[in-house]
């Protein structure tokens, strides 16, 4: 293939023969490629984080105990900036779940560092919220948050995922 | 028949090849109209100026927006009757027309410091000061240089007095009476708490009523430098020009502030050089800690950065908890919930924000690159650390992108218009000295 390009190159003549078409065809796949090539590159560099992320504020632990639901303190979650959450815990069958012992938790997946902080839940609200203070996310990108929750002697954990931009 | 069927084929594949060029060229043309992905220019919004919320009150230090107490403040931070020989003041080596820093790889008062000196603007916008944050407010910031031995050498019961001797009126009308400082056999000239024997003995003989007033003085002589320094924030740059033609789709106004080069450079730093997950927000700082590997200085002594700086910030006798604030420990997130790590922490230091970086030259917390070319080198290549694991991997970018990246990082100096917080107190303040007189100051 390269070498009949080169050929017909070299030789200037007009591509009246087969050859010449497959040189034609060859350079209009190349182009194809190479527009393709581009944009995929685009694609690769947005696409860092798992695409079925659930960024959902609503989720049921790992072994299906609580659904739990969280609120920041601010409309927006920012980045750089200590801050409050509430969170909601609630039964299976949706009884608040009051007096708990719940720890938190975090990192970036891809970063493989923790919270530069060490939040804790401080208040039980009562009705199943509670007030989580000292969290903060000093970088863009995908966080996670994890709460351990301990109740009615029996442990489970529930995360949460984040996309900070 | 066949030359037909050739003929058609081969002006099909022309006009085809010729569309994809054309396609091909144009979307290279068209590139500058909308060089960014809807995410991209979040992210650029975020960078600019224009992001950065207004400075919320300090709850540690109630005088902080007081315009008196940045009146005073900044006489004081220019004062070198506040050292141990009358040659030293905070501006010695917070240089104003210097971004408030001394171009120098190590700071240089009555002797020589062991890390670079900090460039101020915006620095009020961080929880925690010092590359290693083992201060959490500017007023306790400010306590340290004035108590070190290599910086301003002298005491705090001296201070007290250049309080009560030069700035009594200023002083009383906002935080109440001093002491009667007159008296140096209750005040001797020199004590405190400091690694002098001398003064730290003539410190211990004092009745702690009488060191308490003088804590007290001390801690109000740091909010009143704090009230200034809450006024000194960066200026806009070429970058920050870009952003807001980006936000208008106004590409002549785009062209006109970055050109191509910066362009691709800024592409670099917040992609594949990954420097936003650091240098983020609207300062390019995102304040916290850090190990990138900056090699340690020979000759110095060890330095294991956060490490050792965030037990000193919870221990300091001026943080947020400490009597001297006036927060409630509600207010005090940043030191409640910070989390101790000495592992990690090791020769983690704050990145310092990027906004004139290129203007002022060493690099790093000992002064340890010459030029941003090193800086950008050690980026790529991400040696090991001297000690901790350097978060940074290589980067791989070719002499180009380098070249590129550099450019952008020039972009992000400073168009030289003075903040208009300066000019609040004095018209010219990029003047020679002379012309930034006294009797500017209401
Ligand atoms: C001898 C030079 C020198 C003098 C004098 C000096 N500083 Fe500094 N300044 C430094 C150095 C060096 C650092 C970084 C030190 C460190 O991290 O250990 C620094 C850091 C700072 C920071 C931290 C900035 C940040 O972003 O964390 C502030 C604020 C500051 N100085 C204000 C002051 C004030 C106010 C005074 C006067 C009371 C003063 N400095 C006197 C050299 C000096
Ligand atoms: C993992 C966090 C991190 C990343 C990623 C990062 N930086 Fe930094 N940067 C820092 C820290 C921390 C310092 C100060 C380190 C020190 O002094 O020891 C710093 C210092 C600098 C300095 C010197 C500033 C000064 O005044 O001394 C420049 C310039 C700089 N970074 C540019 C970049 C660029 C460009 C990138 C992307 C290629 C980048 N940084 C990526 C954390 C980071
Ligand atoms: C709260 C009032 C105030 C603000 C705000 C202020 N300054 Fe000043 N400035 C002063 C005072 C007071 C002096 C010292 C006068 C003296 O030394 O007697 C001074 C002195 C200076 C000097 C002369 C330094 C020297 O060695 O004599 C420069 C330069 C300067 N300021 C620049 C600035 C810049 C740049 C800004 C803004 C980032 C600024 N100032 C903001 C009050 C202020
Ligand atoms: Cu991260």
């Amino acid at each position: 293939m390269i070498g009949s390009l080169d050929e017909g190159q070299a030789a200037g003549r007009p591509t009246g023969n087969g050859r010449g078409r497959q040189r034609w065809i060859v350079l209009g796949l190349a182009l194809v490629v190479l527009l393709a090539a581009g944009f995929g590159m685009m694609r690769m560099r947005m696409s860092y984080v798992p695409a079925d992320l659930d960024l959902a504020t609503t989720r049921s632990s790992n072994s299906g105990l609580y659904q739990v639901r969280y609120a920041p303190e601010a409309a927006v979650i920012p980045v750089n900036q200590i801050h409050t959450w509430t969170i909601h815990i609630e039964t299976a069958d949706g009884r608040p779940v009051e007096g708990a012992a719940i720890t938190v938790d975090g990192d970036m997946p891809q970063h493989l560092h923790g919270l530069p902080t060490a939040p804790q839940v401080t208040q039980d609200l009562g009705g199943g919220a509670y007030l989580v203070e000292g969290l903060k996310f000093h970088m863009p990108g995908w966080w996670v948050v994890d709460y351990t929750i301990s109740a009615e002697g029996q442990t489970d954990t529930v995360r949460f995922n984040l996309q900070l931009p | 028949m066949r030359s037909i069927f050739l003929t058609q084929w081969r002006l099909l594949i022309t006009v085809l090849a010729v569309v994809l060029l054309t396609v091909g060229a144009l979307t290279a043309w068209l590139w500058p109209r909308s060089p960014w992905t809807p995410e991209e220019v979040t992210t650029l919004r975020g960078l600019a100026l224009a992001s950065l919320p207004p400075l919320a009150p300090d709850p540690s230090n109630r005088y902080g927006d007081d315009p008196r107490a940045a009146a005073l403040g900044a006489r004081l931070f220019f004062d070198t009757r506040l050292s141990v020989d009358g040659t030293v003041a905070c501006a010695t080596c917070h240089v104003p027309t210097r971004q408030f820093q001394d171009d120098l790889p190590l700071g240089q008062g009555v002797g020589t410091t062991d890390r670079r000196t900090m460039p101020l603007a915006g620095a009020a916008y961080s929880p925690w000061l010092f590359w290693d944050g083992r201060k959490d407010s500017l007023w306790a910031q400010a306590l340290g240089p004035l108590e070190s031995p290599v910086e301003h050498g002298g005491t705090r019961t001296q201070y007290a007095r250049v309080l009560w001797e030069h700035y009594r009126t200023e002083y009383e009308a906002l935080f109440g009476p001093l002491p009667d400082l007159a008296d140096t056999t209750r005040f001797p000239p020199a004590a405190g708490p400091v690694a002098d024997p001398a003064a730290r003995a003539a410190w211990e003989a004092m009745t702690p009523d009488d060191r308490e007033a003088v804590n007290l003085a001390f801690a109000n002589l740091g909010k009143a430098i704090a009230a200034f320094e809450r006024q000194l924030l960066p200026s806009p740059s070429r970058f920050d020009s870009y952003v807001e033609a980006l936000l208008l789709n106004d590409v002549a106004a785009m062209q006109a502030a970055l050109s191509p080069d910066e362009v691709a450079g800024l592409r670099i730093f917040i992609g594949r050089g990954q420097c936003i997950t650091c240098h983020n927000g609207p300062l390019l700082t995102n304040n916290d800690f850090h190990n990138t590997g900056v090699p340690a200085v020979p000759g110095l002594p060890e330095d294991l950065g956060r490490a050792t700086g965030l037990p000193l910030a919870q221990a300091d006798a001026f943080n947020c908890l400490s009597r001297y604030s006036d927060a409630q420990p509600a207010d005090c997130a940043e030191l409640r919930f910070a989390k101790a790590d000495p592992h990690v922490q090791t020769r983690q230091f704050k990145p310092p924000s990027l906004r004139g970086v290129a203007e002022r030259p060493p690099y790093m917390h000992a002064g340890q690159f010459a030029t941003l070319r090193d800086v950008l080198e050690h980026y790529n290549q991400a040696p090991a650390a001297p000690a901790g694991d350097s978060e940074l991997r290589p980067l791989e970018l070719s002499e180009r992108e380098l070249a590129q990246l550099e450019a952008f990082l020039h972009s992000l100096s400073g168009l030289g218009q003075a903040p208009a917080a300066c000019l609040g107190c004095h018209p010219e303040p990029d003047a020679p000295a002379a012309a930034a007189p006294e009797r500017s100051i209401p």
